[in-house]
């Protein structure tokens, strides 16, 4: 198990800069997940860890060893593909030891080694047949299994789940996250399946475009993303934007949205203050909004409801606010229909504020943070 | 795969009628509907199977009966459909014939030496169409094909000619060369689309296993490949046999086969000709059925 540090990635096709100078580092042992829409860059960086692409700049380094110029085979790494490329013509048991008689394992080693990777994935009693003769979701742990038994420095996945079923992908996500835990293998995973990401990682590096947008733990990603995209791409439903203006009320700022109301907002965005006049984009996630009967002198925003959803664990509300539509949860079997008006108070301390014109994330000034 | 799906996934028209009329309390139970429409299935399957299977086996039984039909009721009309005796006076005379045994055995090496070097050249060209992306591939793959389109006839004396000055005149290698020339623009089209649908994935997956890309080519693809491989040495095999044109110019004392047929039999009574053409067709099937036997198996394992 070793560290992981990419130095400024570059990887051009044609004129498309697939990754436009990348830098991380995985820490030992650590789950980091490379999330983003498709073209966004994130496989490619995978496949440039692997070796399977040649980078146009940059170094890899892998436990402290520079493997930029090492052929795939060379980088002590294993893959798992999204099409889980398991052998048609060999058996299971052929397919897990593939990469051991590749590097010459002795025998009662690689006996040993892929009954107990076949056994953490649970398909010990499928050794004896062919690829063709089990389920998808067989295969993709007979993928697995093949990368794990290589006792890899480092692991990578690239979309491994999304072929699967829902309720597959559901149980091979547990299933996963526990048998890495176990081995404590330090990983890179590709998703483009936001739940995937915040469920499994411990970090998570949303990109788009070739480049990391951001880069930190799951809940501090889906509290405080850095811009627009990443509010948006987190989370289901995604975050609500709102066009709002800081005003000076007397008693406090207020956040005030056209036709909506305004709020006063508590000492967490006191320093707001430099921006008073100045148009913001407030973002609030839909479960940190409260249906209310008043808000008093804390102040509502004042909707009508468009839709009514019930989702068993929750009801999630489309209100029209002025000119902007926003996703609301409730708790289940609210009492509102569509059409009726409905009031509405944000937890204001855990607002985002966002540059309306760059869509970024406002600095908060690190004294009154 | 495909073929089992087709058995059990039945088209609406034939299978209906089998169904009887429906019974009044209500429709018949589905287990048994379903096997009605399976079993007609079957029945249209084995039908067309047959009825194709007649197609090929017809004329060549009808060749084997006039092969081997005895001296003596060569002429009687009707012919019979099984002969009154097996005979195989016509078989051995033609046999006996001087050079036919020769013309056999080259007919033989041109068609080895043909497979060997339209898949040795055909088959990287395959690959390298299948897997890289270059400047002009697709340009690359018609003038591959436009090569066909060229008349062979309008070629026959520039290239008899040619022969002569290089010195593979009424050669076998000059035959075999000819005829990879012809056989080159399907070998590199079939074992392309061969290559293009095994995945890129399994060669890549191979690599991050400890191969370099040669061992990957020769675990994965190749072993995958082969029955593609396999039938494109097939087609190669029986355009060599088959080929009369570029043989009767390119060859004179060292014919092959077909070659040696057209010049001494055009003018010999018809049993000869049967006789001959008994002969000529006994190795390629007998080619066609090993090589089967061992595709077959392989796509047995590996498509289920």
């Amino acid at each position: 198990m070793s560290e992981i540090r990419l130095e400024r990635i570059v990887k051009t096709f044609k004129d498309v800069r697939a990754v436009d100078d990348v830098s991380l580092t995985v820490a030992q042992g650590e789950f980091m997940v490379l999330l983003g829409p498709s073209g966004c860059g994130k496989t490619t960086l995978l496949r440039s860890i692997a070796g399977l692409e040649d980078i146009d700049a940059g170094r890899v380094v892998i436990g402290g060893r520079d493997v930029t110029e090492l052929p795939p085979r060379a980088r002590r790494v294993a893959m798992v593909f999204q099409s889980y490329a398991v052998f048609p013509h060999m058996s299971v048991f052929e397919n897990i030891a593939f990469g051991l008689r590749m590097s010459k394992v002795e025998k009662t080693t690689l006996t040993r080694r892929v009954r107990s990777a076949a056994e953490l994935l649970h398909i010990e009693a499928l050794l004896d047949r062919y690829p063709s003769q089990v389920s998808g979701g067989q295969r993709q742990r007979i993928a697995v299994a093949r990368a794990i038994a290589m006792e890899p420095d480092v692991l990578l996945m690239d979309e491994p789940l999304s072929n699967l079923d829902a309720l597959l992908r559901l149980e091979m996500r547990a299933e996963l996250k526990r048998l890495l835990n176990e081995i404590g293998s330090t990983t890179v995973y590709v998703t483009h399946d936001q739940v995937e990401a915040m469920s499994m990682g411990d970090r998570i590096a949303v990109m788009r475009a070739g480049r990391i947008l951001q880069l930190g733990d799951p809940l501090t990603i889906y509290q405080t993303p850095v811009d627009r995209f990443v509010g948006g791409f987190i989370g289901s439903p995604p975050m609500n934007f709102l066009p709002a203006t800081v005003r000076d009320g007397g008693d406090g700022l207020r956040a005030e949205v056209q036709d909506a109301g305004s709020l006063r907002l508590d000492g967490t965005a006191a320093w707001l203050t430099g921006r008073i006049g100045q148009a913001v984009t407030m973002g609030v996630r839909a479960e940190d909004i409260d249906v209310v009967e008043d808000g008093g002198a804390d102040g509502v925003l004042r909707g009508r409801i468009l839709v009514v959803e019930p989702l068993g664990s929750h009801d999630l509300l489309t209100v029209r606010l002025g000119e902007s539509r926003l996703k609301v949860a409730t708790r289940p079997g609210i009492a509102l229909r569509a059409d009726d008006p409905v009031v509405l108070r944000p937890q204001v301390e855990r607002l985002v504020w966002l540059d309306p014109e760059s869509d970024r994330a406002l600095e908060r000034p690190a004294s009154a943070a | 795969m495909t073929r089992a799906h087709t058995l059990e996934t039945p088209p609406t028209t034939p299978a209906r009628a089998l169904d009887g009329p429906p019974v009044p309390e209500g429709p018949p139970p589905p287990r048994r509907k379903h096997t009605w429409r399976r079993l007609g299935n079957q029945a249209l399957w084995y039908a067309a199977a047959i009825v194709l299977a007649l197609f090929i086996a017809l004329p060549i039984y009808l060749i084997f009966v006039s092969a081997v039909t005895p001296e003596a009721d060569r002429y009687t009309y009707p012919k019979a459909i099984v002969p009154s005796a097996l005979s195989f006076e016509n078989i051995s005379f033609f046999l006996r014939a001087s050079g036919v045994v020769d013309a056999f055995w080259r007919s033989c090496i041109v068609g080895i030496i043909t497979i060997v070097l339209a898949l040795g050249i055909g088959a990287p060209a395959g690959y390298a169409i299948a897997r890289y992306v270059f400047r002009g591939r697709d340009a690359y793959r018609l003038v591959i094909l436009a090569t066909r389109a060229f008349p062979v006839v309008i070629l026959s004396i520039p290239l008899a000619v040619l022969y002569r000055q290089v010195g593979i005149n009424d050669s076998v290698l000059g035959v075999a060369l000819m005829h990879t020339t012809l056989a080159l623009p399907f070998t590199v089209l079939i074992t392309s689309s061969v290559f293009v649908s095994i995945p890129r994935d399994l060669e890549e997956a191979a690599q991050t296993l400890g191969c370099s890309p040669a061992q990957a080519f020769r675990r994965i693809s190749l072993p995958l490949a082969l029955p593609g491989l396999t039938a494109a040495a097939i087609f190669t095999w029986v355009l060599s046999w088959n080929d009369v044109f570029a043989a009767a110019i390119l060859t004179l004392r060292n014919p092959t086969l077909p070659a040696r047929i057209l010049s001494s039999l055009t003018q010999a009574p018809l049993h000869f000709q049967f006789a001959a053409a008994f002969v000529m067709l006994v190795p390629s099937l007998v080619v066609i059925f090993i090589i089967r036997r061992y595709l077959l198996g392989l796509w047995g394992r590996v498509v289920k």
